[in-house]
């Protein structure tokens, strides 16, 4: 049996969709981005898929963008971690449903 | 790829990511979450190494695993009061049937596009090819990143000061 780019595509679905199903539900603020964080990599896994099994005139395209899509998940995660530790400095809590500043 | 290494590599690879994101799902304990966050990450380099960027899996692993899988561990010890629970809210069925409506989708549109598959393994791509991509053809979006990344490293580092730091300071 043969593995082909639709396999690759379909585990970086499943990993995406488990990654959306995390960032949505999650009680915990520290949970919702690691729902993000999955995401992200199924993302990553999908354009490396590309990159490696399509047609392209220029095959490295994928492997850059993935570099950045790294880079942009580094400095998202660290300002996120910041906020979610100055609002339960502020809150004493993480949970979402908590998160209520706006609404009064 | 057909070889049958490559075939029970991709197996073992896709049974070891989706069975440890599903953990992140199930465990109750926030750290546990975290433990099989990376184990998924692992999963993850070893697609990257089958799809031959062993470069990227090394980033991956040193950035993912070293620095991002860390600073989540350390931001969990870091709010002790708020409890290790990783339980789900209201949402969680909504959430998991928007999950599934959206790989249903997603599954439809990757098995009926005909991809314009090419049957040749294409040639290796080396770290060379990808610094010189990077520092040629992207050398913008290279320097746009370098300046985010700045950006984000001050920007938590301000958010994050304890407020009396902050008075520290002010008094200087």
């Amino acid at each position: 049996m043969t593995i082909g780019l639709e396999e690759f595509l379909i585990v970086g679905s499943l990993l995406f969709c488990m990654g959306l199903l995390i960032a949505l539900s999650k009680r915990n603020a520290i949970g919702v981005l690691i729902g993000v964080e999955v995401m992200l990599n199924a993302v990553n896994l999908t354009l490396l898929s590309f990159a490696r099994f399509t047609e392209s005139a220029q095959p490295i395209a994928g492997h850059t963008f993935v570099v950045f899509v790294i880079t942009v998940a580094a400095a998202e995660v660290a300002v996120a971690l910041a906020l979610a530790i100055l609002i339960y400095r502020n809150r004493e809590t993480v949970d979402v449903d908590q998160f209520t500043l706006l609404r009064s | 790829m057909d070889a049958t290494g490559e075939v029970l590599a991709f197996w073992a690879l896709a049974a070891l990511t989706l069975v440890a994101a599903s953990g992140v799902i199930v465990s109750r304990n926030l750290l546990h979450a975290v433990l099989f966050l990376i184990t998924s990450f692992l999963g993850v380099a070893g697609f990257f190494v089958l799809l031959s960027a062993p470069f990227l899996a090394m980033a991956q692993i040193i950035i993912y695993v070293g620095a991002i899988a860390v600073l989540v561990l350390f931001a969990v010890l870091l709010t002790p009061r708020a409890g290790r629970d990783n339980s789900e809210t209201s949402m969680f069925l909504p959430a998991t049937a928007l999950s599934i409506a959206l790989f249903a989708i997603i599954a439809f549109v990757v098995y009926d596009t005909e991809w314009r598959v090419v049957t040749e393994v294409p040639q290796e791509l080396t770290v060379r090819d990808l610094g010189n991509a990077l520092l040629t053809t992207w050398v913008l979006p290279f320097q746009a990143a370098s300046v985010l990344l700045t950006a984000a490293l001050i920007g938590a580092i301000m958010l994050a000061r304890s407020p009396a730091e902050e008075e520290e300071d002010r008094e200087r």
